[in-house]
């Protein structure tokens, strides 16, 4: 069995069991933690299969915007942790063991770059730049759909503030007047004083 | 033995699985719910680019990139959402979230 073999086991492995911890461990940050890897895994099978661009954007839209996204939802909700803080010290271990499972994986992974790639079968052109590939057919052939990506987003964006934003006064909560601030005037806000030299306002 | 198409399948079958017990098995949390449906579209990427990878074609990769993004955004809109409900309701037991019912 090569290297990469070795690596992608290793990688596809603990994708499925840190999934499977994911659903079934009781406390929901350890259950978002859990996904974290997943995603990390998977970026990792990107990597093999000659995707970099693919893997760089999971880590920074997935793990690095939604993953943190869902941890402050869990967080901001109030979920009983008291079951969490009997078991603290029991969990010690398995939190080294994922730890170190985690270096290994670093490790390993950034060792298999010089191993070469799965398949075997080398593009046409020799090694070719994926991003650059990417971009090249991104902007070209699929510039619509990316277009309307981005309505989506634009969408998605107004749609999360709508349904999020409290407006109006709440005691004890400062907040801006928009309207009052825009429609000052220069009397309400510049006073010119006479100031002798050598003294203070 | 080299890694073929059919061991990416299986890995892609499998998170797709775990995604979809984790919805159905789940009765105390949607936050759970909104992770299973992350995983179920994570393990549709690795289908999308493994099958890029063996066909040669970066096809796969766009639509895996596009999918990322609709992901993220469905995610950001999934959570704002049970951020309101908790507000109103001050629970988010997926038992509880029957208004609608019949």
């Amino acid at each position: 069995m090569e290297f990469v073999d070795l690596v992608f086991y290793l990688l596809s492995t603990v994708a499925v069991m840190a999934a499977v911890m994911v659903i079934s461990v009781r406390n929901p940050v350890h259950s978002v933690l859990f996904l974290v890897l997943t995603f990390f895994n998977v970026a990792g099978l990107f990597v093999l299969l000659e995707a970099e661009f693919l893997a760089a954007i999971l880590v920074m839209v997935y793990m690095g915007a939604v993953a943190v996204l869902f941890l402050f939802v869990v967080m901001m909700l109030d979920v009983d942790f008291s079951r969490l803080r009997q078991g603290m010290v029991q969990h010690l271990p398995l939190g080294l063991a994922v730890g170190l499972i985690f270096l290994a994986e670093l490790v390993v992974v950034g060792a298999s770059a010089k191993a070469g790639a799965i398949g075997g079968q080398a593009t046409a052109a020799g090694a070719v730049n994926n991003v650059a590939e990417i971009g090249r057919v991104l902007y070209s052939r699929y510039l619509y759909p990316f277009e309307l990506a981005s309505l989506i987003l634009l969408v998605a964006l107004v749609g999360a503030v709508v349904l999020t934003l409290r407006d109006g006064k709440r005691p004890g909560v400062k907040q801006q007047d928009i309207a009052m601030q825009l429609s000052r005037t220069r009397d309400q806000a510049v006073q010119l004083k006479k100031v002798k030299s050598g003294e203070g306002a | 033995m080299t890694m073929s198409l059919n061991h990416y399948l299986v890995l892609s079958a499998l998170l797709f699985t775990v995604g979809v017990l984790g919805i159905f098995l789940n009765r105390k949390n949607v936050i759970i719910i909104l992770m299973s449906i992350e995983m179920m579209l994570l393990a549709v990427n690795v289908n999308f680019v493994a099958f890029s990878h063996y066909r040669h074609d970066l096809t796969g990769q766009i639509f895996a990139f596009f999918v990322v993004t609709v992901a993220a955004a469905e995610a950001a809109i999934g959570l704002a959402i049970l951020v309101t409900f908790f507000r109103n309701r001050a629970t988010i037991d997926v038992e509880e979230i029957d208004s609608l019912k019949g």
